[in-house]
């Protein structure tokens, strides 16, 4: 590889320019040379597939989905990084496509129907077609100081190993940051420099490690510290006292990323909205809009290696003008087998035709929903999903019809759902149990698209949220608020909500403000907080399905308590007078709020003279249990600490507990162990590849075997519960360990122990993640539990214990 | 918030073994004016059994508790239900017995079993006191954070140390370098030491005082007694758990003895028929 270039470029018009070598880029490239085809693939590093290179030292490489075939002119399959590498260097060799390292391109801008790259070294590059396969690791932060770019300063770690009796200073207080000096910090002496007053982003984990750290001594941190300039063999600090020179070896900045958008918007490709995670839009050629401009892999939304490799070779021959079934073709027709044989463009445009959400799609964005969607062909009467269960896929009928039973008492009362009707965005919005239960009322084809895809929708395609908005917010004001109230009696009130999102902590109305307003709670839940004597005092929590600030609107005085959001948090704000309205029209529903009111108040009250309880509360919401569906606590004025429930996880999973019971806080008698909470809105699983975490019916958040270890749940998930961790070793059975003592006894984790300190000699096991599945595949529910002798552990749900147990 | 072993599922467990007591006691009273009492009658026989069955049903117990996932009741149950039946043992072994004690195997069966027992009952006393024992003298701290407290106080002393005569320096090095949280299990279950090295310099500092340096002598001193104060927490820490290892330890190895026995006690009394 090196710092080779290939020949001098700048008269040549290219017919097609690749912008990235990532396996989406390296396969385009691949597949034009093998035609023929002018082109020239552009790469920021000196090497190809950066992306790919960055990964862990022997990282074993998945090639998930494995039901989808490889369509490229290189080859791919599962395997250590090097290999796949090695493989992929000496086919872009072989294959003679002209490879250009060291060209980041800075601009690309179309004149006379040719596009003209600019490259950082002032180089440009010509082509009529351009592809951009540049991923979404976007550009590292750089130093902006004077001296940023010394050669004692790096961005990237790869082996904290390798250093050894160093002064190494690392820049940035975020999770990389931190993760990196605690590495370092075992055979250097490391110095941190966090530019605000604590460590406020980074993940529980985390925090607790760089504070000890910090505290024992191991770590020296710099807080309020800002790097000013770095010299040969030191670097100076702009500090609250004034400069500081802390002499160093190594510099490490880990100073965030900026994604990519912004390049690329700078290319004049729109993206729909502003959302974080919107995705530009592309024609079913991969072509953006603008015309020549091509966009694949992860950029696209593709986050998979086989994906992206696939869509290079694609995208070739599509500039080519050629046609090209693609790839997913055999998926989506195994896909719609059970529909009696139609070909899959004409189910496309059926499903098109007669689902209105997803009509406005374009054609890429449909075929992509559909693949990930199931179809269902259901019998009359079968049962889509029952109220309670914890499911948070979205409906839509393709044909027939749906029944959905709003009384739980009485399954008569059905509204029936029509053809082109969606349902089941309740749980989706919610994330909580469905509040009705779903039956066929004809035969009939459903699609049910998972939550990820469906959120993907929604932020990336205005209309889906509009039409999803509209509908779900008068099912969940006649759901929560007015059950049994008329969609046309309830039209007037519903027409003046607004929907209102908060973030953890933010103010939803304060205690003695004028209440003008009541809010629905549809996703996340709240406190309600009172002052009294100069305190706040926490007097209840408030999951979503409820509504409140009605208290003050029905008795026309001023806010009796301060209601703050626990977690992100939406609600539907109802205006006073409307409600009002509402009420006077409707004497039944008056008298059921009326009612609410009076327990409401008397709670209050119990709860003023029981302060405790409400730090409980608070203590509770702090470690996210409000987030949670079901929670594991330990009651410490129980628990022998035997530690029989880590071993009774491990044994039932397969040598590693996903508990660890010493660790996590305590607060009058109650330990939050680290274990999953098994959250209503899991952060886990938002930015999964594979989407390999899913939510089962009884609300158990669990990670199947198309996980590719990755790591970014475990990042992502804020109370680090998840374990990177590879098989563990044999057992022997119970009686021989007993009588011979043979390998590890019930619940050791010799192997996962191992794994966790030595890391080297199963560094190139395959590593996936894992977490507490809430034992769901085990009759009896919760090992942990079963197995505690003395009734400390229990599984709870928030919503119950926060109101029931410490009242009670 | 939630219920101990003892009270669990409303005394449901008690309630059964005392209807096996009350039964037991009942056909011994009612058998009593016909028979002098012994194993060798048929009640005796029966009662035998039962007690028999009792004891190795008792020490499945230790099988159960690591079959993990399966089962439909939780360990809590099989405990709860351990305690009482254990209890109940006693009275029908008695029973069984006919309180005929005399210097032989059986005696030695009937013994052993009544240590298990005692032991258990020490046992439960254990579970129960030792969660708040522990959960109070941890103060909401875990045992990894009071070890991190005193290796800052350690830091900090040693530098101020190191500003003082001799003598003082010494004496703080000597408690630094050597003061050791029980190694042995003596020292562990003894869960104090007042002989510390931390205890010794704290005085050392405390008798020189007038000597000069008051203020960083004060502040030493002031960072010696809360360092001891830690170390005294800890040592309670270790003693507690260590305490609860070692009745298990004892608990086990007495009712695998008493297993034991009770072969030798069947086995002889079928031989000698
Ligand atoms: C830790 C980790 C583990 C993963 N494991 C797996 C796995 O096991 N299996 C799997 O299928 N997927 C895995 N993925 C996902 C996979 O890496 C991506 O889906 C894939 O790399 C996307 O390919 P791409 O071609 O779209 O972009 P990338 O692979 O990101 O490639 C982009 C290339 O463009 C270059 N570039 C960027 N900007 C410019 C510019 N301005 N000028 C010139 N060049 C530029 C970059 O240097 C890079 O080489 C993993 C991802 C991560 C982060
Ligand atoms: C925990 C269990 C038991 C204990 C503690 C126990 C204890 C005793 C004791 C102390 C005696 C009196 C011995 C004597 O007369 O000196 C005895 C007698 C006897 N036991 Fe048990 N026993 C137990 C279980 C059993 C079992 C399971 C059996 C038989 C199946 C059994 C059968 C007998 C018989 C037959 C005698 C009468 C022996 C004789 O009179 O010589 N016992 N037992
Ligand atoms: C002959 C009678 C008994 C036998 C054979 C017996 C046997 C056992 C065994 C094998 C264990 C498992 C220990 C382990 O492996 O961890 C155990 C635990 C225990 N026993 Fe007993 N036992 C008896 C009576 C009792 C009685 C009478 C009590 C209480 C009053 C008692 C209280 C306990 C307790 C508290 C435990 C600990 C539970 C735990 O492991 O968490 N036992 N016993
Ligand atoms: S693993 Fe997922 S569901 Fe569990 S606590 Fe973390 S974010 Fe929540
Ligand atoms: S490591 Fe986590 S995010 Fe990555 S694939 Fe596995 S489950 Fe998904
Ligand atoms: S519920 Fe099951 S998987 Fe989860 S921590 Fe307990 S034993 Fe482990």
């Amino acid at each position: 590889m090196g710092g080779f270039r290939g020949p001098a470029l700048s008269t040549e018009t290219y017919r097609i320019a690749i912008v990235g070598s990532g396996p989406g880029g390296l396969s385009a490239a691949a597949h034009a040379a093998k035609l023929g085809v002018s082109h020239v693939l552009l790469e920021r590093a000196d090497h190809l597939s950066d992306t790919i290179y960055k990964y862990q030292r022997g990282k074993f490489v998945m090639s998930t989905p494995d039901i989808l075939p490889l369509r490229s002119d290189v080859t791919f399959a599962a395997g250590k990084r090097e290999a796949i590498l090695g493989n992929w260097d000496r086919q872009i060799a072989e294959l003679k496509t002209n490879v250009r390292y060291k060209s980041d391109v800075v601009e690309i801008k179309k004149a006379e129907g040719v596009f003209n790259i600019r490259l950082a070294d002032g180089d440009t590059v010509q082509a009529e077609n351009v592809v951009l396969a540049i991923g979404l690791q976007g550009n590292l932060n750089k130093l902006t100081c004077p001296g940023g770019d010394l050669p004692l300063v790096q961005y990237q770690l790869d082996d904290p190993g390798e250093y050894e009796a160093e002064t190494i200073v690392v820049i940035g207080a975020g999770d990389a940051g931190v993760e990196n000096a605690v590495a370092l910090a075992k055979q250097n002496s490391v110095v941190i420099i966090n530019r605000e007053a604590e460590f406020a982003r980074v993940k529980q984990g985390n925090l607790t490690l760089i504070l000890n750290a910090i505290e024992k001594g191991d770590i020296q941190c710099y807080y309020n510290a800002e790097p000013a300039r770095v010299e040969p063999n030191a670097i100076i600090l702009n500090t609250a006292d004034g400069e500081a020179r802390v002499p160093c070896d190594r510099i490490i900045a880990r100073i965030g990323a900026s994604a990519p958008r912004k390049f690329v918007e700078s290319c004049g490709i729109k993206f729909p909205n502003a959302d974080r995670s919107a995705l530009p839009e592309v024609s079913s050629t991969y072509e953006s809009n603008v015309p020549g401009l091509y966009i694949v892999g992860a950029l696209g939304g593709y986050p998979l290696i086989k994906q992206a490799m696939n869509q290079g070779l694609e995208v070739v021959e599509y500039i080519l003008g050629n046609k090209l079934a693609p790839a997913d073709e055999p998926l989506l027709q195994r896909k719609f087998a059970g529909l009696g044989g139609a070909d899959v463009d004409a189910i496309i445009a059926e499903a098109r035709g007669a689902i209105p959400v997803f009509a406005s799609l374009n054609p890429l964005l449909l075929r992509e929903t559909l693949l990930e969607s199931d179809v269902h062909v259901l019998k009359k009467d079968a049962i889509v999903f029952k109220r309670n269960d914890y499911t948070s896929s979205f409906f839509t009928i393709m044909r027939g019809s749906v029944g959905i039973q709003i009384n739980a008492l009485d399954p008569s009362v059905v509204v029936t759902l029509p053809t082109g009707a969606f349902f089941g965005e309740m749980g989706l919005i919610s994330g909580r149990r469905r509040s009705a239960t779903a039956v066929a009322t004809s035969d009939c084809v459903l699609l049910e698209t998972p939550r990820r895809t469906m959120l993907k929708l929604i932020k990336s395609v205005d209309s889906v949220r509009r039409t999803l908005d509209q509908t779900a917010i008068m099912r969940q004001v006649q759901t929560h608020l007015a059950p049994g109230v008329s969609v046309a009696d309830l039209r007037p009130m519903v027409e003046t909500v607004e929907l209102k999102r908060y973030k953890p902590g933010d103010v939803i109305f304060n205690q003695g403000d004028k209440g003008d307003d009541m809010h629905l709670i549809r996703a996340g839940s709240c406190t309600v907080s009172m002052r009294v004597g100069g305190r706040d005092i926490v007097l209840s929590y408030v999951p979503s399905g409820n509504y409140i600030g009605e208290m003050a609107l029905l008795s026309d005085a001023p806010r009796s308590a301060t209601v703050k959001a626990a977690h992100a948090t939406e609600t539907i704000r109802i205006q006073g007078d409307a409600f009002k309205a509402l009420l006077d029209s409707q004497p039944a529903l008056k008298a059921k709020v009326e009612a609410k009111f009076r327990q409401r108040i008397m709670q209050n009250e119990q709860m003023q003279r029981r302060p405790e309880a409400g730090n409980i509360i608070q203590f509770l919401i702090e470690q996210g249990v409000g987030e949670g569906t079901d929670v594991l606590l330990i009651d410490e004025s129980l628990c022998v600490h035997c530690d029989n429930c880590e071993k009774a996880c491990a044994e039932t999973h397969k040598g590693i507990s996903r508990l660890d019971r010493e660790a996590g806080p305590s607060f009058a008698n109650i330990h939050v162990p680290t274990s999953c909470r098994h959250c209503e809105h899991p952060h886990c699983m938002s930015d999964c590849p594979p989407n390999a975490i899913h939510r089962a019916p009884d609300g158990e958040v669990f990670i199947d075997d198309s996980c590719i270890g990755c790591g970014n749940c475990e990042r992502n998930c804020p109370y680090g519960v998840i374990q990177l961790a590879s098989p563990p070793e044999e057992k022997f059975n119970l009686f021989s360990w007993l009588l011979f003592g043979k390998g590890p006894g019930p619940g050791e984790e010799m192997a996962y122990e191992e794994l966790k300190y030595a890391g080297k000699p199963h560094a190139d096991k395959q590593k996936r993640a894992v977490k507490c599945d809430m034992c769901k595949d085990i009759d009896g529910g919760a090992s942990c539990v079963r197995a505690c002798p003395t009734g400390a552990a229990m599984r709870v749900s928030p919503e119950e214990f926060m109101s029931v147990a410490l009242l009670g | 918030m939630r219920e101990s072993i003892l009270i669990y599922r409303n005394h449901l467990y008690l309630k059964l073994a005392a209807l096996v007591s009350l039964v037991a006691t009942t056909a011994y009273v009612w058998h009593t004016p016909f028979e002098r009492p012994n194993g060798g009658t048929w009640l005796g026989y029966t009662l035998g059994v039962v007690a028999g069955g009792l004891m190795i049903w008792l020490a499945w117990f230790g099988v159960r508790k690591r079959k993990y996932g399966i089962g439909k009741l939780r360990l809590e149950d099989w405990l709860s239900a351990h305690v009482y039946m254990g209890l109940a043992l006693a009275i029908v072994a008695t029973l069984h017995a006919g309180f005929q004690l005399n210097w032989n195997v059986h005696s030695a069966l009937y013994v052993l079993m009544m240590i298990v027992i005692i032991s258990g009952i020490v046992g439960v006393y254990f579970y129960i006191r030792f969660p708040i024992m522990l959960t109070e003298n941890r103060r909401g701290m875990t045992a990894e954070v009071m070890l991190t407290q005193i290796t800052d106080l350690d830091r900090e002393i040693r530098q101020l140390a190191m500003g003082l005569d001799d003598a003082t320096n010494a004496a703080v090095l000597k408690a630094s370098q050597e003061t050791i949280v029980g190694t042995t299990l003596f020292s562990q279950l003894r869960g104090f030491d007042e002989d510390c090295e931390t205890t010794q310099a704290r005085r050392f500092v405390e008798d020189s005082e007038g000597s000069g340096e008051s203020t960083s002598r004060r502040q030493l001193l002031t960072r010696l007694v809360r360092k001891e104060e830690l170390l005294k927490r800890i040592r309670r820490d270790v003693q507690l758990r260590c305490l609860l290892k070692t009745w298990l330890i004892c608990h086990v190895p007495f009712s695998v003895a008493a297993l034991m026995a009770l072969a030798v006690h069947v086995v002889t009394v079928f031989y000698y028929w």
